[in-house]
C-alpha cells in the first residue's frame, strides 16, 4: 500500500469557523439553491424532498439543509483504490491528513525539449541550448506518461495527463482507449474522467478483466458536476448518477474561480466552494448510500488581465488549504489541487507556482493532490522533463514532511556522538550511511547546472526512463480487450 | 588452513567495502552490528599466518572496488570514508608486522597550516590516503610552519599535505615550503583548500590538488 506521508496539518480555520461556512454552504444550497440543466437530478432531489421550480433551459432546485447533512453523513470517510500492483493500492481517510500526489489534467499540449547548438557572436563559442516545441497531445504519448509516471517514486496515482487527439480516436472510443493506455503502462491506481457516458459499463467491464479478482477498483473517475456558480451541468451531472448507481469511487470536483465565476474573499469563495461539493456528493448518496467520493476541491483566483486561471496567485493556496480543512471537517478525503505552473515553459516562474502550492496543500494535509506533476501554462500543457523536475521535488517535500522519530532516535544518537568525540577526526559520515542507502536522504539535487543545463540532464533521464521497461498487461488478457473493445491497435 | 584464510581474506574485502573498522560497526545498511570487522579480521589473519603482502593486496582491491562504487554513484564520500578508516584500522594492526618484516608504507604529513581550524577537507584527505595504503600522519589544526617542517625531517617523510581555506592563512604554505627547502628537505607538498588557486600553489612550488582524489592521483604519479 502507498502510505503517504502524515502530517501536523497547517489549518487557517477555527472549528467554529468551519460550521460557520458550513452552515453557510447549506445556506446557499437553500437559496438561490441549485440551477439544474440535468433532468434525473432534478428527479432525484425531488423525490427527495427538494423544492423544484422550472425554468425555460433548467430547474432550480432548493435543498433542505437536513437533506444535504443527513447525505453526507453516508459519504463513507475511507475510500479504498485498488491498483494492478497491490503495495500500489491507496486507502484514503478522510479523517487523517495523510498526503499523497499523483497527476492530472488533460492536457492539449505537450511539451518537448529539443537541444539545439548556438554559437555566440562575441566569443565564438558553441553552447548546446534546449529549445521548445509545442505540438496536439496523442494516445502514444498518454502511453509515454504513464510509462514515465510508472517509474516516478513520488507518483502516488494516475490521472490522464494528456488529451489524446488522435484522428481515429473519437467520441465512441475515446474512454477504453485513455483507460487501456493508462492502464497497460502503469501498475498504479488510474483515475480519469469520461467523454462518452454510454461507454461506462464498457471501461469498468475492461477495468475488472484487468483487475481479476482483486477487490477493489483499478480505476475510479472525475467528474465536475458543477459548472460556477452553482449550476448542474447536464452530461457530468449524468455521469455522476451513472457512476454512482455502479458504486464506483468518484471525486466530485468543483472549481469555482475567485474573481470571476465565484467571490474573491476567502469566506465567500469557500462557502461556494463547499456548497458545490455538496450538492454533489447528496446527489451521489441519495442515488447510492454509501457511494465512494472524494471532496474534488480545485478553487483558483483568476488573473485580471484575461480572466484566465491563475494558479501561482497567492489566494488559490489560500482556498486550497481550506478545501482541504473542509474535507476534513466532514471526514470526507480530499482530491486537492497543487502543482501548475502558469507559465508555458519549465522555468523561473513555474518553479515557483508548483513549490508554493506542492508545499502548502502538503502541509495542509490533503488524502489526494492531483495536478502535481509536469503541468505548464495552467491545466494547458504537460512536460515530461517538468513532471521528472516535480518528482524530485515533491520527493523533498514529503521527505522534509515526514514523521518525526526522537523517541527512537534519541538514544542511538547520544551513543553515536559519544563514539565520535572518541575519534580523532570527529566526523559523524559513517552514520549517515545507513540512511543514504535506505534511500531517506537525497545525497545532492539531481540536475544541478544553469536552468539550462538543467533541463539537459532531465531530457537525458526522460529518455533514460522511457527506454526502461515497465510491466504491461499480460498477453492473454490484453488479447481479451483487444477483441472485446475497441482499442487501437497500435497501442497494444 | 588454507581455506580458512580464503575465507578470511574474503571476509576482509567484505568488511572494508561495509565500512566496518571492528564488531561494534555497522555497514552500509545499518547492519552486520556485533560481527567482526577490519580490525579483527586482519588480527585473525595474521596468526594463522596469512602474510601481510596478502592482506594489503586483498585491501587494495576492496578500495578500487569501492573507488569504482563511487564513480558509478553508488556510493557517496560517507562510504569512501568509512572504507578508508577501516583501511586505516586493518593497517594499525598490520604496522608491526610489516616494520619486522622490512616493508613500509609511505608516509604523509598533513596538517592545516597555523591560524586556520577548518579541518573536514583536510580529514577527508587525509582519511582516503590512508585508505590508499599511505602512512598518514595528521598534525591537526593550526599547525605552526616550524612543527610540519620537524615532523617531516624526523619522519623522513617525502610527501606533505597542507590545507587552508583562509585567503589570510593561506600565506603560511609559501613558508611552509620555504622553511621546507632550506632545510634541504625536497618532499612533494600538496596543497588544497578553498582559499588555494593553482597559480598560488604553482607561485610557491607546491602541487594543487582540488580534492583528495585529485590528491590520489598526485601521489599517484610519482
Ligand atoms: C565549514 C566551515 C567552517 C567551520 C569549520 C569546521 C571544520 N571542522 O572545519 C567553522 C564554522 C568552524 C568555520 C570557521 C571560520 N570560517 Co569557515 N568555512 C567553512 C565552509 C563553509 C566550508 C569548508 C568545508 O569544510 N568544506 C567542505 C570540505 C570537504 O571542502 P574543502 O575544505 O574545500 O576540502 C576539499 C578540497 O579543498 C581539498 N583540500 C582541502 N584541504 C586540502 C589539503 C590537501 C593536502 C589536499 C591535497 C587537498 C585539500 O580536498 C578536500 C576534500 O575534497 C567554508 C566555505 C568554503 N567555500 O569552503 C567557510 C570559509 C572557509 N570560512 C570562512 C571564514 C571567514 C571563517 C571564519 C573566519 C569565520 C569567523 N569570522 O569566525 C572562521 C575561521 C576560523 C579559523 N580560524 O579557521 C571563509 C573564508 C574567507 C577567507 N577569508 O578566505 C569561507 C570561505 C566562507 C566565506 N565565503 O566567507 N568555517
Amino acid at each position: 500500500m502507498r502510505e503517504g506521508i502524515l502530517v501536523k496539518p497547517y489549518e487557517r480555520l477555527e472549528q467554529e469557523q468551519l460550521e460557520r461556512i458550513h452552515e453557510a454552504s447549506l445556506s446557499i444550497l437553500r437559496d438561490p439553491g441549485i440551477l439544474s440543466y440535468n433532468k434525473e437530478a432534478v428527479e432525484i432531489f425531488d423525490d427527495n424532498g427538494a423544492e423544484i421550480s422550472a425554468h425555460t433551459e433548467y430547474w432550480r432546485i432548493s435543498i433542505p439543509e437536513g437533506l444535504v447533512e443527513e447525505s453526507v453523513k453516508h459519504a463513507p470517510s475511507v475510500v479504498q483504490l485498488g491498483a494492478r500492483e497491490r503495495e500500489n493500492r491507496l486507502i484514503l481517510d478522510g479523517r487523517e491528513p495523510r498526503v499523497r500526489f499523483g497527476t492530472g489534467s488533460e492536457a492539449n499540449i505537450i511539451l518537448d525539449i529539443a537541444v539545439e547548438d548556438f554559437v555566440s557572436e562575441e566569443t565564438g563559442i558553441k553552447r548546446s541550448f534546449p529549445v521548445f516545441q509545442r505540438r496536439r497531445g496523442t494516445i502514444q504519448d498518454l502511453c509515454q506518461a504513464a510509462h514515465l509516471c510508472e517509474h516516478l517514486p513520488n507518483v502516488d496515482f494516475f490521472i490522464r495527463t494528456v488529451n489524446i487527439q488522435d484522428e481515429d480516436i473519437t467520441e465512441g472510443n475515446k474512454d477504453v482507449n485513455k483507460f487501456f493506455a493508462s492502464l497497460n503502462n502503469t501498475k498504479k491506481h488510474v483515475m480519469a474522467g469520461l467523454t462518452n457516458v454510454e461507454k461506462l459499463d464498457d471501461v469498468i467491464r475492461m477495468a475488472e478483466i484487468i483487475s481479476g479478482d482483486n477487490n477493489e477498483p483499478v480505476i475510479s473517475f472525475i467528474t465536475c458536476v458543477t459548472k460556477s456558480p452553482l449550476q448542474f451541468v447536464e452530461d457530468t451531472t449524468q455521469n455522476l448518477i451513472e457512476i454512482a448507481k455502479r458504486g464506483y469511487p468518484v471525486s466530485i470536483s468543483a472549481s469555482p474561480q475567485g474573481g470571476s465565476t465565484a467571490p474573491l474573499q476567502e469566506a465567500g469563495m469557500l462557502a461556494q466552494l463547499n456548497a458545490e461539493i455538496l450538492a454533489g456528493i447528496t446527489l451521489a448518496q441519495l442515488v447510492r448510500k454509501k457511494t465512494p467520493v472524494l471532496y474534488g476541491s480545485v478553487p483558483l483566483r483568476v488573473r485580471m488581465d484575461n480572466l484566465d486561471n491563475m494558479y501561482g496567485a497567492p489566494e488559490t493556496n489560500r482556498y486550497n488549504i481550506d478545501g482541504v480543512q473542509m474535507a476534513r471537517f466532514y471526514g470526507i478525503p480530499c482530491y486537492s489541487t497543487a502543482g501548475i505552473g502558469d507559465s508555458r515553459f519549465p522555468g523561473i516562474e513555474a518553479s515557483v507556482n508548483k513549490l508554493l502550492s506542492h508545499l502548502f496543500i502538503a502541509l495542509s494535509g490533503a488524502q489526494y493532490i492531483h495536478y502535481a506533476f509536469g503541468l505548464l501554462e495552467g491545466t494547458n500543457t504537460f512536460s515530461f522533463e517538468q513532471a521528472i523536475l516535480d518528482d524530485v521535488h515533491i520527493g523533498m517535500i514529503k521527505s522534509m514532511l515526514k514523521e518525526q522519530r526522537i523517541e527512537e532516535e534519541l538514544q542511538d544518537s547520544l551513543t553515536m556522538i559519544r563514539e565520535v568525540m572518541n575519534t580523532s577526526h570527529k566526523m559523524f559520515t559513517r552514520y549517515a550511511r545507513r540512511y543514504l542507502h535506505a534511500g531517506d536522504v537525497i545525497p545532492f539535487y539531481p540536475f544541478e547546472g544553469d536552468a539550462n543545463e538543467t533541463l539537459l540532464k532531465v531530457k537525458a533521464r526522460n529518455e533514460e526512463l522511457l527506454s526502461s521497461p515497465v510491466d504491461e498487461i499480460p498477453e492473454e488478457i490484453k488479447k481479451r480487450i483487444f477483441q472485446e473493445f475497441d482499442v487501437l491497435e497500435r497501442i497494444k | 588452513m588454507v581455506k580458512i584464510s580464503n575465507e578470511l581474506i574474503e571476509q576482509i574485502n567484505e568488511n572494508v567495502i561495509k565500512g566496518r573498522r571492528h564488531k561494534e560497526d555497522e555497514d552500509f545498511e545499518g547492519g552486520s552490528v556485533g560481527e567482526p570487522g577490519v580490525e579483527e579480521l586482519v588480527e585473525e589473519a595474521l596468526k594463522g599466518g596469512v602474510k601481510p603482502k596478502e592482506i594489503i593486496g586483498c585491501i587494495n582491491e576492496a578500495m578500487e572496488v569501492v573507488g569504482k562504487k563511487y564513480e558509478t554513484g553508488e556510493f557517496f564520500i560517507p562510504d569512501m570514508m568509512a572504507s578508508a578508516e577501516a583501511v586505516s584500522a586493518g593497517m594499525d594492526v598490520l604496522e608491526p608486522y610489516l616494520s619486522s618484516t622490512g616493508e613500509s608504507m609511505d608516509k604523509f604529513v598533513i596538517a592545516t597550516v597555523e591560524g586556520d581550524l577548518h579541518d573536514i577537507g583536510k580529514n577527508i584527505v587525509a582519511l582516503l590516503l590512508k585508505g590508499a595504503g599511505f602512512n598518514v600522519i595528521d598534525l591537526g589544526t593550526n599547525v605552526p610552519a616550524d612543527k610540519i617542517v620537524e615532523t617531516v625531517r624526523a619522519e623522513d617523510a617525502k610527501l606533505v599535505g597542507l590545507s587552508a581555506l583562509l585567503t589570510t592563512t593561506m600565506r603560511r604554505m609559501g613558508e611552509v615550503v620555504e622553511k621546507l627547502r632550506a632545510e634541504g628537505i625536497d618532499a612533494k607538498v600538496l596543497v588544497g583548500g578553498a582559499a588555494v588557486s593553482v597559480s598560488y600553489a604553482a607561485e610557491i612550488g607546491a602541487i594543487y590538488c582540488k580534492d583528495a582524489f585529485g590528491a590520489l592521483e598526485a601521489v599517484k604519479n610519482d
